[in-house]
């Protein structure tokens, strides 16, 4: 037998990242971590020096998202690991799995208010899956196998470990100890133990309800996605012609193109998505948790509705509805076992008829089609014009990473997604800033990929700095950045709850100089007003690969997103596109008065 | 307090990994989550890589079915057991330090006999008396001891423990 590699603990760090096959590090050094840049020269595993560190963690999310697998980034303590609570809480909100490795000051040194000395472990207990504290080198291997375990099963997401500076301490005698590599068995974890397998009984219990439904709605979230599920998924609609939405954070679980799929729910959902699920008789939670910006009020969400809630987290079960067929488990497995008992169970021979249900939806979905009209000429782009000619001049794997606000609604509703893992956004956190790094982060995972940013102006001036991280560490991501000279969506809510009084949201059209910038930053920048230059302009950024390149877009200042459910009202208020609205309030007339 | 039929309260005996930090994860969940403690108490096991906390939580705020699959998803969390009544003992300490004028010693000695109480300590005009009962009879004793002037009173909070053989409901492994 030969003797046991000695290392130390920055050594064994590393060592255990190439371990968990880490291929991109999104890092930042500084004081604690410093030791741990040593050994990343020899590493085998790429780092990515960020910008900032907020620009990091979100890399590492997109990484993860666009992946599957877990990203990590690594900083430094103090004002470092608290740059890095957003992307975590961010993370946490919609269950990504990730690890976040931060320094610490030296073990004697904590809780004496050293330099750069904060409570990580403290200050990131409740937006962490799991966090750690370290306070043994021989300690690193185990802890860093655990977090990565921890992050990727059950339902994922951020796990932290936070490092002291000695115990990775080349020069510290103590930081060195016998290398070794725990198996999953060994790790000491009595208290975790994910539940992945659906009860069959329930099961067979849900499959009753299907089979007996006449207006089902599959009602698909995140944890589909998460759970590789979109295949299965795609098998059980088309088995059960059951409609699909998908939220916010599953679009591209279910291709957009299917004739059974509804599009997003929600409070800038379609007409469709929302009304089926208002007026179905069996609602399908698959790996969604019933947020409030679908929901709309609770009480009116869905009521003639049985629910069946598939979740691998039991907290998730009647956190917010009380479902009547509750499952636990992993949406791939549940959906391969629904599967086989729907065609144990005679189908689709032995469903009910939902004919005339289907009927009924694709009639709202020819009455309420999602719609915009076309600037008039002179006047700026409509952003919606320009998501439409980028979603069809782009290839159609095209991955979308966006912001948060009316950009990241249209790009939702107006792309076209007919592959899963094709669609990055700050769906729970409502992260503004999240689009670049985040896109970063999904092209260096995924670099024979189209990445596309989709910005808005406001959130462009929160993260732009990563578009250097970008030129310099050739990842040539595009930006479409929709400058609309506003906080559209607080523009947006002002205009309609606070009688037009605009308060702090104008930004301008040209202040900054978006064009400028972007050169500044190492990227190809064009900008663009007129619709008829959108296409050539696209087509032109789409055929460079060696740089990042940004297209202002300068939109129509005034354009909100339709459809609209106010918050906290009912999805049956849901408000259509103003040219749609009198139509549909002829209805609801017509219906108040036949009842 | 909790008396026996109040239904706002329930007690759970949470087992956790006794490691640094774990008391903070469960008092940051609650506080995070909006979850009212009533008491709590934690002290390590029999096993010393576990502790048991036993808490009382108010059900006002979230219902405790919720407030227990939050509590589990804590990876150091192993076990949650909860106390129903008709299966389990629940025990409560009170110690309480007061000022007995001498006229009144011999009704204040009677009070701490009659509540199986013991008296720890004497002089100064102040008797440090304890009790450890239900706490329904921590409680009365409470009551009784206000007639005096109290300087000091302390209760532990509940520990809880299951009848063997009675059936109650065990949430995790």
């Amino acid at each position: 037998m030969t003797a046991p590699e000695r290392l130390n603990g920055g050594q064994a760090l590393i060592k255990s990242l190439e371990m968990e096959n880490v291929e991109v590090v999104f890092g930042y050094p500084g004081g604690a971590i410093l030791p741990v840049y040593d050994p990343i020269i020899d590493a085998k595993l790429r780092h990515v020096l960020v910008r900032h560190e907020q620009g990091a963690g979100h890399m590492a999310e997109g990484y993860a998202h666009a992946t599957g697998k877990p990203g990590v980034c690594m900083v430094t303590s103090g004002p470092a690991a608290t740059n890095v609570v957003t992307p975590l809480a961010d993370a946490m909100l919609d269950s990504v799995p990730m690890v976040c490795i931060t320094g610490q000051v030296a073990l004697a040194a904590i809780g004496t208010d050293a330099f750069q000395e904060c409570d990580t472990t403290g200050i990131t207990r409740s937006i962490t899956k799991h966090n750690f504290l370290v306070t043994r080198a021989e300690d690193i291997p185990r802890v860093i196998r655990t977090a990565f375990h921890i992050a990727t099963t059950g339902r994922p997401g951020p796990v932290l470990v936070d490092i002291p500076k000695d115990i990775v301490d080349a020069n510290n005698p103590a930081a060195y100890f016998d290398w070794y590599w725990p198996e999953i068995e060994d790790l000491e974890l009595p208290g975790y133990q994910p539940n992945v397998d659906p009860d069959p009984t329930a099961i067979a219990d849900a499959v009753e309800l299907m089979l007996a439904a006449e207006r089902p709605v599959l009602y698909v979230g995140g944890g589909v996605l998460k759970a590789r599920g979109a295949e299965v998924l795609l098998e059980l609609a088309e088995l059960t012609n059951i409609p699909v939405v998908t939220t916010l954070m599953a679009r591209g679980a279910f291709p957009d193109s299917h004739e059974l799929c509804l599009g997003m729910p929600g409070m800038h959902g379609n007409y469709t998505a929302i009304t089926a699920i208002q007026q179905s008789d069996l609602l399908i939670a698959m790996g969604s948790r019933f947020d409030d910006r679908v929901t709309g009020k609770v009480g009116a969400f869905a009521p003639g509705a049985k629910v069946i809630h598939v979740d691998i987290d039991p907290a998730e079960q009647g956190k917010v509805r009380m479902p009547d067929v509750p499952i636990v488990g992993d949406c791939r497995l549940a959906m391969e076992l629904m599967v086989e008992e729907l065609k144990a169970k005679g189908a689709p021979e032995s469903l009910a008829d939902s004919s005339a249900w289907r009927q009924q939806v694709s009639g709202w979905q020819e009455k309420y089609p999602l719609t915009y009209e076309q600037s008039a000429p002179g006047e700026l782009l409509k952003p919606q014009y320009v998501l439409e000619r980028l979603r069809d001049l782009s290839p159609e794997d095209t991955i979308v990473a966006s912001g948060v606000g009316q950009h990241q609604m249209w790009a939702s509703q107006y792309w076209t997604f007919d592959h899963p893992y094709t669609w990055i956004n700050s769906g729970g956190l409502g992260t503004m800033g999240f689009s670049i790094p985040a896109a970063i982060g999904a092209k260096a995972g995924m670099m024979d990929r189209t990445v596309w940013s989709v910005d808005g102006d406001g959130n462009f001036q929160m993260t732009a700095q990563e578009l250097v991280t970008a030129a310099v560490e050739k990842i040539p991501i595009k930006v479409a950045l929709m400058n609309n000279a506003y906080l559209g969506m607080v523009r947006q809510w002002q205009s309609l709850f606070y009688e037009e009084r605009l308060s702090e949201v104008y930004l301008s059209h040209d202040m900054p100089d978006y064009v400028k910038w972007a050169e500044a930053m190492g990227c190809v920048a064009f900008r663009v007003e007129d619709p008829d230059e959108v296409d050539a302009v696209i087509q032109k950024a789409n055929e460079i690969n060696d740089r990042p390149v940004v297209i202002e877009f300068r939109c129509h200042s005034e354009e909100n997103v339709y459809p609209m459910v106010p918050a906290g009202g009912s999805n049956d208020a849901v408000i259509v596109d103003p040219t749609q609205q009198p139509t549909l309030d002829a209805e609801r007339a017509a219906k108040e008065a036949s009842q | 307090m909790n008396r026996p039929g109040n239904l706002e309260n329930h007690t759970l005996a949470v087992v956790v990994e006794n490691k640094a930090g774990v008391l903070a994860r469960v008092a940051d969940l609650f506080a995070r989550r909006g979850y009212n403690i009533v008491s709590l108490l934690v002290a390590p096991m029999d096993d010393e890589r576990f502790s048991r906390i036993t808490i009382v939580v108010s059900v006002e705020s979230a219902p405790l079915d919720q407030i227990v699959k939050q509590l589990f998803k804590l990876v150091n969390v192993v076990e949650i057991m909860e106390m129903i009544p008709e299966a389990s003992v629940e025990r409560e300490l009170i110690v309480a330090n007061v000022k007995v004028p001498t006229e009144r010693r011999d009704e204040f000695t009677a009070i701490i006999e009659r509540a199986h109480g013991r008296i720890l300590h004497d002089g100064d005009g102040h008797m440090m008396v304890s009790l450890a009962g239900e706490p329904a009879e921590v409680d009365a004793i409470e009551a009784d001891l206000k007639a005096f002037d109290i300087f000091d009173l302390q209760r532990t909070g509940r520990v809880a423990m299951r009848i063997v053989g009675a059936e109650a409901p065990v949430t995790k492994v």
